[in-house]
């Protein structure tokens, strides 16, 4: 599914934020990406959804080279891929429905699909009743749980979350948690950026360690 | 290694012109919701657009309404064409001929010599000088009052009738026509200076009101990029924002135009009458209407292309 090969990274007049990470990861696995703030988690994921370019080596993604495409394809990859981003979450101008059928009137899916698929996500989230509620109505943890319904509404093979339970309490860190465990169960392969070690410990899930740029 | 493009087909192939088709009008309409709800920001701007493009637009229509009363007016210059002396019946009639085919006359009136004499009796006392005379010393004359009062045609017009034989000179007075169709061709370039100066104007605010619409929208963009909308899915709004600001600056500017029209119509029916005249004050024309509205909505597209295309760093960013 996703696969790391001598990958560096390092930003333009910054130092490297990566360097020669290799890893791979299966379909339907799910793993976690840990490490200080700085370690270059964040990085990482950007290089998989092409937010950012490799400086170094290949990073291959649902047998797909990202260092060899172009502009035009990168929409395409990222259509495959829902990504959960601490800092590009709900659009406050819109409700419920309209923040998690975003990608799909992106995909230019039929309204009646568009209703369907939207409602399916928002019920897998435990949100059917708050789909014309606006996000600033919201709790937290409900914020961050339409923020998933959104990364799953185009059914994606692959799951990103940079860091999910950020901002929440123990509780509903669990309750996210356990929503990217129901994904993962269906099939979805999930890759979770955290540094909440206590909750990652009792997931007994495999753990992606970085350290300054380098894998441990 | 599969292409990029295979691993994506949620949508089957002939869904995506239907898609396509339903995004735009999704846009489209979405766009001019949002203008809607911010209904008096949209407004002034619109009244600002409308005003640039009201401008050279008045100018042009009253342009259009002087040259429409010199058309109409009393003072047409009149064309004397006097004929020669002792000239035979089919003669005359061959001139008048000429001047009733000619596609500038609008009318003509004969007066023979014995008309001009007795008219002259009338008007003046040298009953007895003229009546020591021998024969009627006058000429017969064709007083025309042309269609058009272009000077170009007047001249032609002119030359055409000192061609023939039978005319002996022809007569018109042409300074003040000239004068007032030399005063138009300023007033014409002047409109033209004005619609480019102030088309520029329209814009620079567009581009600036879009591109303040883009940093608005900065996180939306970031957002819709990041769940893999396109390039051209993230400027199409914008675009039609633009289009929709031209479409209402366009209204505007009729508006604009119309109430000066009725502000100025009382005061140019009092300088109607006093030349015992009608003037009822013409305003744009359906086609004139059609163009405003073209021009408008391609300015606002323009200034959209450009605002977009000079702002894609945010639309393209590091995203
Ligand atoms: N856009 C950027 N430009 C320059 N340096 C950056 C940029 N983004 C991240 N970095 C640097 O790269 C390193 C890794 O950052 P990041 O991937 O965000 O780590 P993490 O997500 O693990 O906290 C840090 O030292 C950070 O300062
Ligand atoms: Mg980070």
């Amino acid at each position: 599914m996703i696969l790391f090969d001598n990958v560096s990274k390092r930003y333009p007049g910054g130092k490297e934020a990566l360097s020669d990470v290799s890893f791979g990861i299966q379909a339907g696995e799910m793993v976690f990406l840990t490490g200080n703030s700085g370690a270059g988690k964040t990085t990482l994921m950007k290089l998989i959804i092409v937010l950012e370019r490799a400086t170094k080596g290949q990073v291959i993604v649902q047998d797909v080279n990202l260092n060899r495409i172009s502009a035009k394809h990168i929409p395409a990859i990222r259509r495959n891929v829902g990504v959960v981003f601490q800092n590009h979450q709900l659009l406050f101008d819109r409700n419920v429905f309209d923040n998690v059928a975003l990608p799909l009137y992106i995909a230019g899916f039929q309204h009646r699909e568009v209703g369907r698929r939207v409602r399916a996500a928002l019920s897998k989230v435990d949100l059917t009743q708050k789909e014309k509620a606006y996000p600033i109505s919201l709790s937290g943890g409900e914020q961050q749980r339409v923020g998933i319904a959104r990364a799953v509404v185009n059914r994606p093979s692959l799951l990103l979350a940079d860091e999910p339970t950020g901002n929440l309490d123990p509780e509903l860190s669990k309750e996210v948690m356990d929503l990217f465990i129901q994904f993962n169960q269906v099939g979805v392969t999930v890759v979770i950026a955290s540094h909440d070690l206590g909750l990652i410990s009792r997931l007994n899930k495999r753990q992606i360690k970085l350290h300054e740029g380098k894998l441990l | 290694m599969k292409t990029p493009g295979a691993t994506t087909t949620s949508i089957s192939m002939p869904d995506l012109m239907t898609a396509w088709l339903r995004s735009h009008r999704n846009v489209a309409i979405q766009s001019l919701s949002n203008l809607l709800k911010n209904w008096l920001t949209s407004l002034m701007t619109m009244m600002v657009l409308g005003i640039a493009m009201g401008l050279p637009l008045l100018l042009y229509i009253l342009l259009v309404n002087v040259l429409n009363l010199s058309e109409n007016f009393d003072g047409k210059p009149r064309i004397s064409i006097y004929l020669n002396k002792q000239l035979e019946e089919a003669d005359i009639k061959r001139v008048l001929t000429v001047v009733n085919e000619h596609s500038n006359t609008q009318s003509f009136r004969y007066i023979s010599p014995e008309e001009a004499l007795a008219d002259f009796q009338f008007r003046s006392n040298f009953v007895d000088v003229l009546n020591t005379l021998a024969s009627n010393p006058l000429p017969g004359v064709v007083e025309l009052i042309p269609s058009y009062t272009d000077p170009v045609k007047l001249r032609s017009q002119i030359m055409e009738l000192e061609k023939l034989q039978e005319v002996d000179t022809v007569l018109a007075d042409l300074l003040w026509i000239e004068r007032l169709f030399s005063f138009i061709k300023l007033a014409e370039s002047v409109v033209i200076l004005l619609a480019l100066i102030l088309g520029l104007g329209v814009l620079l605010v567009l581009g600036n009101t879009i591109r303040l619409s883009i940093e608005n929208r900065r996180n939306e963009i970031e957002v819709v990029k990041l769940v893999g909308g396109t390039n051209s899915f993230v400027k199409r709004p914008f675009l039609y924002l633009g289009f929709w600001y031209g479409i209402g600056g366009a209204i505007s500017s009729w508006f604009l135009v119309h109430i000066c029209l009725l502000f100025l119509s009382g005061p140019v029916e009092l300088i109607a009458q006093s030349y015992r005249d009608h003037y009822a004050l013409v305003g744009l024309t359906f086609l004139e209407g059609l163009v405003l509205f073209a021009v408008s909505s391609a300015l606002g597209l323009l200034g959209a292309v450009l605002a977009v295309y000079r702002h894609l760093r945010i639309i393209d960013g590091s995203l």
